[in-house]
């Protein structure tokens, strides 16, 4: 049974238009221009509960406009959602209780206020008694590291500190499901490493179900057992890192440390793609050339100090599949321009 | 007791909302103390020009001269009741977006925002009033309330005067949410409530045929009628219609904004991302 049901969700915005210059101000104030806009084109996926999905896409590829949805604060054009068995945006208040929503960029604490004064009106929001947000507050405490700062107001937190009391936060009333829209963006290494750690013991430990937002393709290698990419309002794939990496490209990465720095590296079956020094970058298709074959075929012809296989980077891997999808819909316009 | 259980239970996130930001409100002691000097000195010019008036006057007035000052003193001492600004807090967080966190709340949302208006009233008045009150009332004029009725009956009034305001002050919030940076029916509504509610010119010397228009609008609630139960002007008794036409312009009021904020979040795109 699906904690987390999506079918068919669409969301149209109408922006309004101004033509340039003062007369089109003018204009504007007579007679409006509207332009629609689709944030979300038939978007469907289920999502058992205890699953740790990755949602990820470009700027303005309609994440947000889901999790909105997802969360009850934005009601859709058309489409079902049902989370832990409710429409959201229908029954906001209950649906608020089986749900925590961690934004990133923005916080949920008050500036003015000690952290643990904060948390304690959160928690009275969420009509917990005196003993369960206590015992809660401890365990959070102890789990994300909080007891030098519980009694600073949230303006003197460092950005790291604010996003483990922010998820802290999200966190009190025990909700089923959290959200996590980019948990994560603006952190140093350490802190990043911290909140990732707590999110995977989090969904491990407690069963939580997360759903994660980012661009930091790190998050989701770390963390996500599956992934959701999405792109101009539809999903271009669902499934696993491996499914998306299989789905792109089969390449792989050869990275070769040569023992002389005026070496030069060729092979039918290996293209070299970046040179810094001695280190050369080449790419292969393993279908085609084993690896073993490969680094054979190299290391009897060159002198080599050092060599190593890697995947490339998921960055790289989504930034394809997007120019791919980019690509296949424009050919498609241009087909759509020429029949009519 | 079983059934005051859940209504506390249901009143907790708006209670502890009003009392937290109560406390952070009242840490603005710097911005009350420089209110309560400008206070103050407006007060004074005031009862110059009134006692100029009363002295070259030879026609009767409709309030006797103590009565008038009395009045003026408490037009400063609770200036703040009078809704012309929104939280500044709750304005951050239309225009940033952080308001989806308060959506995400399991309360209702115009209750959330009125719990917010309410110490955002409250929390002003009480740190200007009580040192205007002091000073006023032991070298300028302000005299006590005409009699322990009197002061039962402004007491009574001033609690509606608090809730009206509150539903006037959500009315503007809610209406950011067309306008994000339109400040001008805000303006403009301000300056009726501050001009109708006798906060300018004690609404007893405005003319014979405004007299009903004055009546029937609710701002009087927030500052007229209360001041004159106080003094005496009115009768102690006139008390029930006095909180009967607060109560009603409140429920009112409160249907409308309820009713937009219902409008203004069904079409709200929350800004950013």
């Amino acid at each position: 049974m699906a904690i987390i049901h999506v079918e068919n969700l669409v969301k149209t915005y109408r922006v309004a238009e101004r033509r340039p210059g003062i007369a089109g101000a003018l204009a504007g104030l007579v007679r409006r221009h509207y332009r629609e806009v689709r944030a979300l084109d038939g978007v469907s996926f289920d999502i058992a509960p205890g699953e740790l999905v990755g949602y990820i896409g470009p700027n303005g590829a309609g994440k947000s406009t889901t999790i909105k949805m997802l969360t009850g604060i934005l009601v859709p054009t058309s489409g079902e959602v049902e989370v832990a068995e409710l429409v959201p945006w229908e029954n906001r208040e209950v649906n608020a209780m089986n749900i925590g929503v961690v934004f990133g960029q923005r916080t949920q604490l008050w500036w003015a206020l000690p952290l643990e004064e904060s948390l304690r009106l959160i928690g009275r929001m969420y009509r917990m008694s005196e003993a369960d947000f206590r015992r809660n507050l401890v365990m959070l405490t102890e789990l994300l590291d909080m007891g030098s700062f519980l009694r600073t107001p949230v303006r003197q937190l460092s950005l790291g500190q604010r996003m483990r009391c922010d998820l802290a936060a999200s966190l009190l009333h025990r909700p089923r499901i959290l959200f996590l829209d980019e948990p994560t963006i603006g952190l140093d290494a350490v802190a990043k490493l911290a909140v990732r750690d707590f999110v995977r013991r989090l969904n491990r430990q407690q069963g939580v179900t997360v759903i994660l937002t980012t661009h930091d393709m790190d998050d989701i290698e770390a963390l996500c057992s599956r992934i959701i990419v999405i792109n101009r309002g539809a999903i271009l794939l669902d499934g696993t890192l491996a499914d998306l990496r299989a789905q792109v490209s089969h390449d792989r990465h050869l990275i070769v440390d040569l023992a002389d720095e005026n070496g030069d590296v060729s092979d039918p079956d290996a293209v070299v793609f970046r040179r810094d020094g001695r280190r050369v970058h080449l790419r292969f298709d393993p279908e085609r050339v084993p690896a073993a074959t490969l680094i054979g075929r190299i290391a009897a012809r060159h002198p080599i100090r050092d060599l190593y296989v890697e995947n490339p980077p998921i960055e790289e891997i989504v930034s394809r599949l997007y120019a791919e999808e980019a690509r296949s819909t424009g050919s498609a316009r241009q087909a759509e321009g020429t029949q009519r | 007791m079983t059934a005051v259980l859940p209504l506390a239970r249901t009143l907790k996130p708006y209670v502890a909302l009003t009392g937290a930001r109560f406390r952070v409100l009242l840490q603005y002691r710097a911005a009350a103390l420089a209110g309560f000097g400008t206070q103050l000195f407006w007060g004074l010019i005031r009862v110059m020009i009134f006692e100029a008036f009363y002295r070259s006057t030879t026609v009767p007035q409709p309030m006797s001269y103590p009565q008038t000052v009395t009045y003026l003193w408490l037009i400063q001492a609770m200036l703040l009741l009078i809704p012309w600004s929104i939280d500044g807090e709750l304005r951050a967080m239309i225009r940033s977006g952080g308001v989806a966190y308060e959506l995400l709340r399991p309360a209702d949302l115009y209750w959330f925002w009125y719990s917010r208006a309410l110490a955002g009233r409250i929390a002003p008045v009480m740190l200007r009033c009580i040192p205007l009150f002091v000073i006023a009332g032991l070298f300028l004029g302000l005299q006590p309330p005409a009699s322990v009725a009197a002061a039962a009956a402004w007491l009574l009034a001033t609690g509606g005067a608090v809730l009206l305001s509150c539903a006037i002050t959500n009315l503007l919030a809610i209406s950011l949410m067309w306008t994000v940076a339109g400040d001008g029916a805000m303006r403009l509504l301000a300056l009726m409530a501050s001009l109708l509610s006798g906060s300018i010119v004690p609404l007893p010397f405005f003319p014979e045929w405004s007299q009903p228009i004055l009546a029937f609008l609710p701002f009087r609630g927030l500052m007229d009628t209360p001041f004159r139960l106080y003094t005496g002007h009115l009768p102690p008794e006139q008390v029930f219609g006095v909180v009967g036409h607060q109560l009603a312009w409140t429920a009112a009021l409160v249907l409308l904004g309820r009713w937009l904020l219902n409008r203004g979040t069904r079409r709200m795109v929350i800004q950013g991302g």
